[in-house]
């Protein structure tokens, strides 16, 4: 056991340094698989976030009805009860426009402007907690409640989400393809990587043949080498896409300054990463695998 | 130990080079296989160490059938075999120590065990000194010994040498006779192939004459 472990341990070395003979050939193969693989590994992470950003905006889709400015409180009263009576309601907020009004000074610092202003503008609302449904229900409810007497406007805020949302997964296709060709890429370098190393190895592989060599004896250091490759290289897309992300931070920090919001870039979770580096391990052993299978049986001793 | 019986070889494009060839070589045995070049030599050879397939009779090493073995099981044969090729084979992009302890690699030898034999078998063939050269720095006759280490650091029962001193001058050429001698008398089958007449003339070897590709 401990003797299979070292040899393998062996076989790596070997690999190691073989990968970096020419420091500057290694790096560069690593860098172009780094790149082919950061490319989707960065979408996605903008795709993820701006996910994020639509379930933390819209993950309770509401109704906002805006009553006319004459409505009495009779009016309101009767509107509540209609509302919590409604199949298809699961909570109503009544927001007073007094009310409205403080928020509106607090939440958007422009307390000054409207400390000015003679009388309120804003109306009484009704905020309506649909029960969950998808979003033609939604829309659905929002053309009933509108025509509901008092009521001078209905809006879904989720409207947008759901457009949003519509667009995501568009994204997420596009990425799902530009990663599909991009791993198809990297099998190929990495097959011809390797297809290299077996003519440039020939006569070690030759002469092991003669003496014993088994073809798991011969295979192993090249699959390994594919799947070292695969393991730098998927570290490498790792690092571009943490460097851009905190690059885009950085600018990302001022632009949101400007509207008021606190909002950053998440990085890649640890699962994600994890998925990275195993899918680039995997993608290096199967370009080597194909390489191996291709070219060894060519190689026979005469 | 090592037997043939009725083989043909006969290579794509027509060309025959062992007719109905049938010997039987025992255990312990050290023989000389002669003939001009082109006579078949180095086919026999191979066929031992399933490098070529006979077209038709048996090759039995050790009451195996060597011709019918299956790809898988290649490798534990030849691990039985020492080989010395003609052209060496030997890898230029490590050292004299490397050359030798690849066999020990393949087989898995532990680490400090293998350091040991590989030491014993340079000793053996007197280039011990020379573990940190590049093959390429030897001369053909060093080269050709370190082929001998090589093939007998696995400790093999069986050696196959084609054409050991083809190259080399005849003080050389005993040397290397000497070292196999050496071999012959702790038990270890032989098989020499050779066209060289002063090797020949040494002692009361048994030898197989090939001419054309029929033993004489």
């Amino acid at each position: 056991m401990m003797r299979a472990f070292a040899q393998h341990l062996a076989v790596l070395r070997a690999v190691l340094r073989r990968m970096f003979v020419s420091k500057l050939a290694g790096f560069l193969n690593i860098l172009v698989i780094g790149i082919a693989l950061s490319l989707p590994a960065g979408m996605y992470l903008l795709l993820q976030n701006a996910q994020g950003l639509v379930v933390q905006l819209s993950g309770t889709p509401q109704i906002s009805l805006f009553l006319s400015m004459d409505a009495k409180t009779e009016d309101v009263d009767r509107l509540q009860k209609q509302l919590v009576q409604h199949p298809a309601v699961a909570g109503v907020e009544f927001v007073a426009r007094a009310q409205a009004l403080e928020q509106l000074k607090q939440s958007t610092g422009l307390s000054d402007l409207i400390s000015g202003l003679e009388q309120n503008p804003l109306p009484d609302a009704f905020i309506v907690h649909p029960k969950p449904g998808d979003a033609q229900s939604l829309d659905a409810l929002r053309g009933e409640l509108a025509k509901l007497p008092r009521v001078s406007e209905a809006q879904l805020d989720s409207a947008w989400a759901y457009k949003l949302e519509a667009l995501l997964k568009f994204g997420r296709m596009g990425v799902l393809i530009l990663a599909s060709l991009l791993s198809l890429a990297l099998v190929a370098v990495t097959f011809n990587t390797i297809r290299l190393q077996i003519l440039t190895q020939r006569d070690e592989i030759e002469v092991a043949k003669l003496i014993g060599a088994t073809d798991g004896f011969i295979r192993r250091p090249f699959l390994y080498f594919g799947a070292t490759q695969g393991l730098l290289g998927g570290i490498m897309a790792w690092l571009i896409v943490t460097a851009s992300l905190l690059l885009l931070n950085g600018q990302l920090g001022a632009l949101a300054q400007l509207y008021a919001s606190q909002f950053t870039l998440h990085p890649l979770s640890f699962g994600d990463s994890l998925s990275l580096l195993l899918f680039s391990v995997y993608l290096g052993w199967l370009g080597a695998w194909l390489s191996v299978a291709r070219h060894l049986s060519q190689i026979e001793p005469r | 130990m090592i037997s043939f019986n009725q083989v043909h070889k006969r290579y794509p494009g027509g060309y025959e080079a062992l007719k109905g060839v049938s010997f039987d070589i025992a255990e312990g045995e050290m023989v000389f296989l002669t003939g001009h070049s082109g006579a078949g030599k180095s086919t026999l050879l191979k066929l031992i160490a399933a490098i070529e397939r006979p077209n038709s009779g048996s090759v039995l090493l050790n009451n195996q059938n060597v011709g019918v073995l299956k790809g898988g099981a290649l490798p534990y044969l030849r691990r039985n075999l020492g080989i010395i090729f003609q052209d060496h084979k030997l890898l230029f992009d490590r050292n004299v120590f490397d050359n030798v302890l690849l066999p020990l690699q393949i087989c898995g030898f532990d680490h400090r065990e293998s350091g040991k034999r590989v030491r014993a078998a340079l000793d053996k063939v007197g280039l011990l000194k020379r573990e940190k050269s590049n093959p390429i720095a030897l001369s053909g006759g060093e080269q050709q010994r370190l082929c001998i280490a090589r093939a007998i650091v696995n400790r093999p029962s069986i050696l196959l040498a084609d054409e050991p001193t083809g190259n080399l001058d005849a003080a050389y050429a005993r040397e290397i006779m000497a070292i196999f001698n050496s071999f012959h008398q702790v038990g270890a089958t032989l098989l020499i192939s050779t066209h060289d007449e002063s090797v020949l003339q040494d002692s009361g070897v048994r030898r197989l004459t090939l001419k054309e590709g029929v033993l004489q």
